[in-house]
């Protein structure tokens, strides 16, 4: 009875430093955004420097002019902002649909095909970005063709197609084939079998990967400083680097990655608790 | 025209479209770098970029320099990273997807905008930026990449293996060291491979942390293509193509896990 609340005891104590453990990390690995989310409530020019509470960032940001300082926010975030969610969505819906072909292609290749286009696709993922951009750039140099929004959303769709393939792939392999074959033996035309029972299958493969997608193409930076060219072009991560370069960052984007931050973490809690319920309620 | 036709319903074919644009925008690329590296501004074979890379002990040192603290960022993380996925993966936690999503969040904040964040940290707490800072931002943007793959392996492993070893007479110790480290070896490998490569190559996060004080081989490689002009890009070409050679010798050396390779991260 005793050595049992013992080991009892024991695990408790082991379960609660685990924990602390955990919380510490998370602790040390939010503190920089949490810095950001802070320091966005205050006008001053750079963080740690706080000057009283206001909502003025986000004033400025939503009205693209800083009243306390009497100037306009620079106008290179908004296109940069712009600039990042065009070529985010042009190149993921790309990837998409490139990734997915490619994936029903893949599947029905023998063997030592597949082996062979895998291989090329595991390429773009571990390459790291510099040499991603740096062999793009040199393609493009060489071929002559001139830098800008098209070879930003080409080079995007490069990386990030190899995950929509990596996404879809999945769904293919545990699909039962014979369904595919059973609507042809009763009578579906190819494209309707694929458009009814192959595409419906694949959908949530084809969500993820857009998704992810997005979030690479986003959040990329060595691929896009390389091809974005000289002629202005700017997307939310090359505009950081080069406020960064400069000295001072633009306030106002304290106050958008918070934004973005809630937003993501709001979402992700919603999808989460719903497959939670989904999951108990089976 | 039938021919056409079967060529057309074949599904084989359909990854054509992939395989030609893979071809044009990976391959070829690939190429390039090699031919730049071998050839001078003039297109004519040359070794003299290499030559010159290994004849200036300075960008040699940066090369050295680079890797070591790529390796110490990679041991780092697999230190700070094991214990916790090993922790996530075995306490029942009341919700641990949440756990999970609470420790990928971060990487959906634009990693120069957190580094830049962990700048401002260091000057608040007074602390110099430099090596150590450097190699704190590295840990901190590259973590999560550790624990994740850590962490899936953990969780599939098969809990039968661990309750036989157990009743087999394995002490708490035995399991761990035999059964539980073994099997995670494979979410090892990709933690190591998605830490060590983006860390060996880094370029724009070395300069925000150390104020430009440490240069490494990333930002060697970038200033030779946007700072050197035309006249630097075949040696540019030359340092990429040692990169790409170290890079491929990683990932040939872990490749027991070319599967799962990142496939969980949504």
């Amino acid at each position: 009875m005793s050595t049992g609340s013992m080991t009892e005891r024991r695990g408790l104590i082991s379960r609660i430093a685990g924990q602390a453990y955990l919380w510490l990390i998370l602790i040390v690995l939010y503190a920089p955004i949490l810095l950001i989310f802070v320091f966005s409530f205050t006008n001053s020019k750079v963080i740690g420097n706080w000057t009283g509470f206001t909502f003025g960032l986000y004033e400025n940001l939503f009205s693209g002019y800083d009243y306390s300082a009497q100037v306009q926010v620079d106008p290179n975030l908004y296109r940069a902002i712009f600039y990042t969610v065009v070529i985010a969505l042009t190149s993921a819906f790309f990837a998409t649909f490139i990734g997915t072909l490619a994936s029903i292609g893949i599947y029905n290749m023998r063997h030592r095909e597949r082996r062979i286009v895998n291989f090329m696709n595991s390429i773009p993922m571990i390459n790291p970005d510099i040499l991603t951009g740096i062999s793009l750039f040199l393609l493009f140099v060489f071929l002559g063709i001139s830098r800008g929004l098209g070879t930003v959303i080409i080079a995007h769709v490069v990386f990030c197609t190899p995950y929509v393939v990596l996404s879809v792939m999945p769904r293919l392999t545990q699909m039962n084939p014979n369904i595919y074959e059973a609507a042809l033996d009763l009578g579906a035309t190819p494209w309707q079998a694929l458009r009814k029972v192959l595409l419906p299958e694949l959908l949530p493969g084809m969500i993820s990967g857009f998704i992810l997608s997005l979030t690479l193409s986003i959040d990329d930076f060595g691929v896009t400083f390389f091809t974005k060219g000289s002629n202005g072009l700017e997307t939310l991560s090359t505009f950081i680097y080069a406020d960064a370069r400069k000295g001072g960052l633009t306030p106002e984007l304290r106050p958008l990655f918070s934004i973005i931050f809630l937003t993501i973490l709001i979402g992700l809690l919603i999808i989460n608790i719903r497959t939670n319920k989904q999951s108990t309620k089976k | 025209m039938s021919k056409l036709l079967s060529i057309f319903g074949s599904r084989r074919t359909w990854a054509w479209p992939y395989v030609l644009f893979m071809l044009c925008f990976v391959i070829l690329p690939l190429i390039l770098i090699a031919f730049y590296a071998f050839t001078d501004a003039a297109g004519a074979f040359t070794i003299q970029n290499f030559v010159s890379f290994f004849s200036k002990s300075e960008a040699v040192n940066t090369f050295i320099y680079s890797i070591a603290i790529a390796l110490i960022t990679t041991i780092i993380c697999i230190l700070i990273g094991y214990p916790a996925a090993y922790i996530m993966a075995m306490q029942s936690f009341r919700t641990p997807q949440v756990m999970a999503i609470l420790f990928i969040l971060p990487m959906w904040i634009n990693f120069l905008l957190r580094t830049i964040a962990t700048v401002e940290l260091f000057h608040m707490f007074g602390l110099p930026l430099g090596e150590g800072a450097l190699i704190f931002g590295l840990v901190y943007d590259f973590l999560p990449f550790m624990i994740y793959p850590i962490y899936n392996t953990l969780q599939k492993l098969d809990t039968n293996l661990i309750e036989a070893a157990q009743d087999l007479g394995a002490s708490q110790r035995k399991v761990f060291t035999k059964i539980i480290i073994p099997l995670s070896m494979p979410g090892v490998y990709s933690g190591i491979i998605m830490v060590f490569m983006p860390t060996v190559s880094t370029f724009a996060i070395s300069e925000l942390l150390t104020h430009n004080k440490i240069t490494l081989f990333g930002s060697l490689i970038q200033r030779s293509f946007s700072e050197g002009g035309i006249t630097m890009w075949n040696y540019g070409a030359a340092l990429s193509l040692i990169l790409l050679v170290i890079i491929g010798l990683t990932s040939f050396l872990g490749q027991n896990d070319h599967e799962n390779h990142e496939g969980g991260l949504v």
